[in-house]
């Protein structure tokens, strides 16, 4: 466990230090990406430290063949996460959490307003050069090995061959997957499948990372695992927007959160704020509040 | 263009540990060794109908491999929920559809070479002459229709939301221009408006993938196209694959996808 953190500390520092080395036309394209996001920077000095952004995101999701009725998912989210923070993304389920993760990374279009990472239109496949995302379950190519899945990234990220044999085998190793790296991953268990999607999402190396409830369905010591990198990565500057359950994990590594609810952003703010605001013991039980839950009792 | 090949190279390697190419070569090579095994009425040019019953196996084992292996990968990428962490990357839409089709198509190609060098052994065993020129102009024409197939099947994975549904009917389209494509303006003639008129859209719509058919010519030791037709016939397949993929592209694109 000790010898994996250093080897991921070792991971962060390298690149902490200095951009991913790119070639070819993503160099190209890192470099437009850069120079837009001076451009806009320049234009709107508040956007340098929001490195996600999104302004009056509407989505509506037009019903089927019988109902065509649209059902609104999310009414006009405005929400902000700086640079470096560890931002808490919650709500009960069916809140608009999972859709506005999902306009973040291109795969629904907003139907009305606007979203961006680092300054740039999540329509934009650029945009997503800098993130690292996590979904909540794992979706990888069965048939690939764990090496071959993170070569395969890897490349998609432009990563030159001898940079991402290193990357890959540090990453391997600080999912400590070193002994089945070479096995299919439909031989992996579901523990270990959760592992190749952590070092998958770190292959870029990314400023931002997206993690949609990382600790779901982990043991114990998965969950701490998970913490741990987190708060490793806020340590060295990175901005992880995560949505989770799990109050007191959020509690813990979060510095803000915001709170959903039916489509709406009900309260934003610093977890030791939204206590004392609303004169509870926890965040849990703001959140209680915050959704309308009222207890009922047990005859 | 790293994208692009980083997709193409997931294609080929699920291409060759799946077993459905294995066991296709398989029944090609058993059913030709077979044949070959046999000697009608002492027939000296028995070697017609082997090469006759081998490239007939070839063709139907090729589109088989080429339309289900494109039918599956845009929906089997929805299905396993793949396509969200590669969307995730700086990856468009595009260039999934561009990877995907590179992907089979060389797929398609690497299995044509494998049917073919058994092909030329096999009637290497009993021809004096190998026609190694005529054969390799019938698998560049042949790969180039594939092209078409693929981009076709690709069309239909955005469309239908089953693989079943898609596979069958991309087959049955195929197998139908294959025989009656050829055909359509003569049967047009025949009818009356408003068929005809319809007919004849359809002749002037359809691929002729047919024109890249070249077995008979093959069996019968008969010239082949020259180097110009075969550029032109290329150039042919590369306009409908470029219009099929843009056709797929657009329907793409617009999709919504939701975790």
């Amino acid at each position: 466990m000790l010898a994996a953190n250093s080897q991921f500390l070792v991971l962060l520092g390298e690149a902490g230090s200095r951009p991913t080395p790119l070639r070819g036309e993503v160099t190209v394209d890192l470099t437009r990406t850069i120079r837009y996001s001076q451009h806009v920077a320049r234009r709107n000095p508040d956007l340098m430290s929001a490195i996600l952004r999104t302004k009056k995101l509407r989505v509506e999701y037009v019903g089927g063949e019988v109902s065509k009725t649209a059902k609104v998912a999310l009414h006009g989210l405005d929400l902000e996460v700086r640079a470096g923070e560890v931002f808490g993304f919650l709500g009960p389920n069916g809140a608009g959490k999972t859709t506005t993760m999902n306009v973040l990374l291109g795969f629904v279009p907003p139907t009305s307003g606007s979203a961006e990472l680092f300054g740039i239109d999540v329509r934009q496949p650029i945009a997503r050069q800098r993130i690292g995302y996590l979904p909540e379950l794992t979706y990888y190519y069965k048939f690939l090995t764990a090496e071959e899945l993170l070569r395969f990234y890897a490349k998609v990220f432009g990563l030159t061959r001898s940079e991402s044999d290193q990357r890959i085998e540090k990453l391997i190793g600080l999912v400590e997957l070193g002994h089945a790296a070479k096995r299919p991953i439909k031989t992996y268990s579901k523990g270990m499948q959760q592992r190749v999607g952590l070092a998958q999402a770190l292959i870029n190396n990314p400023d931002l990372l997206i993690l949609d409830e990382p600790t779901s369905g982990l043991d114990p010591l998965g969950r701490m695992k998970v913490r741990e990198i987190i708060q490793r990565l806020k340590n060295e500057g990175k901005t992880v927007f995560f949505s989770s359950h799990e109050m007191g994990e959020v509690e813990t590594v979060c510095d803000r959160v915001a709170i959903l609810h039916q489509g709406e952003l009900k309260i934003e703010g610093r977890v030791s704020e939204l206590v004392a605001k609303y004169g509870v013991a926890n965040l849990e039980q703001v959140f209680l509040r915050i959704v309308g839950y009222q207890p009922q009792e047990v005859v | 263009m790293n994208t692009i090949w980083a997709l193409a190279g997931v294609v080929i390697k699920e291409l060759y540990r799946r077993k459905d190419f294995y066991v296709l070569f398989f029944l090609t090579a058993l059913v030709t060794l077979a044949a070959l095994s046999v000697n009608f009425f002492n027939d000296t040019k028995i070697i017609r109908y082997v090469k006759d019953v081998c490239l007939l196996l070839i063709w139907f084992s090729t589109l088989i491999i080429a339309i289900v292996t494109a039918a599956r990968q845009i929906p089997s990428e929805k299905e396993n929920r793949t396509i969200f962490p590669l969307l995730a990357k700086p990856v468009s839409r595009g260039q999934v559809i561009i990877g995907k089709f590179l992907g089979c198509w060389l797929a398609c190609g690497l299995a044509l070479v494998i049917f073919y060098l058994f092909f030329v052994v096999v009637t290497g065993i009993r021809e004096p002459q190998w026609h190694l020129v005529a054969y390799l102009k019938s698998m560049g024409l042949q790969w180039m229709m594939l092209a078409i197939v693929i981009a076709l099947t690709l069309l239909g994975s955005i469309v239908f939301s089953a693989v079943s549904a898609n596979a069958t009917i991309c087959l049955i389209a195929v197998i139908g221009i294959l025989f009656l494509g050829e055909h359509l303006n003569k049967i047009a003639l025949k009818q009356g408006e408003p068929v005809q008129s319809i007919t004849y859209a359809i002749y002037f719509c359809i691929p002729h993938i047919e024109l890249f058919d070249v077995r008979n010519q093959i069996v019968n030791n008969q010239p082949l196209p020259g180097l110009v037709d075969c550029g032109l016939a290329s150039v042919y397949a590369a306009a409908y694959t470029a219009a099929l993929l843009y056709g797929t592209w657009l329907l793409f694109r617009r999709k919504s996808l939701s975790t």
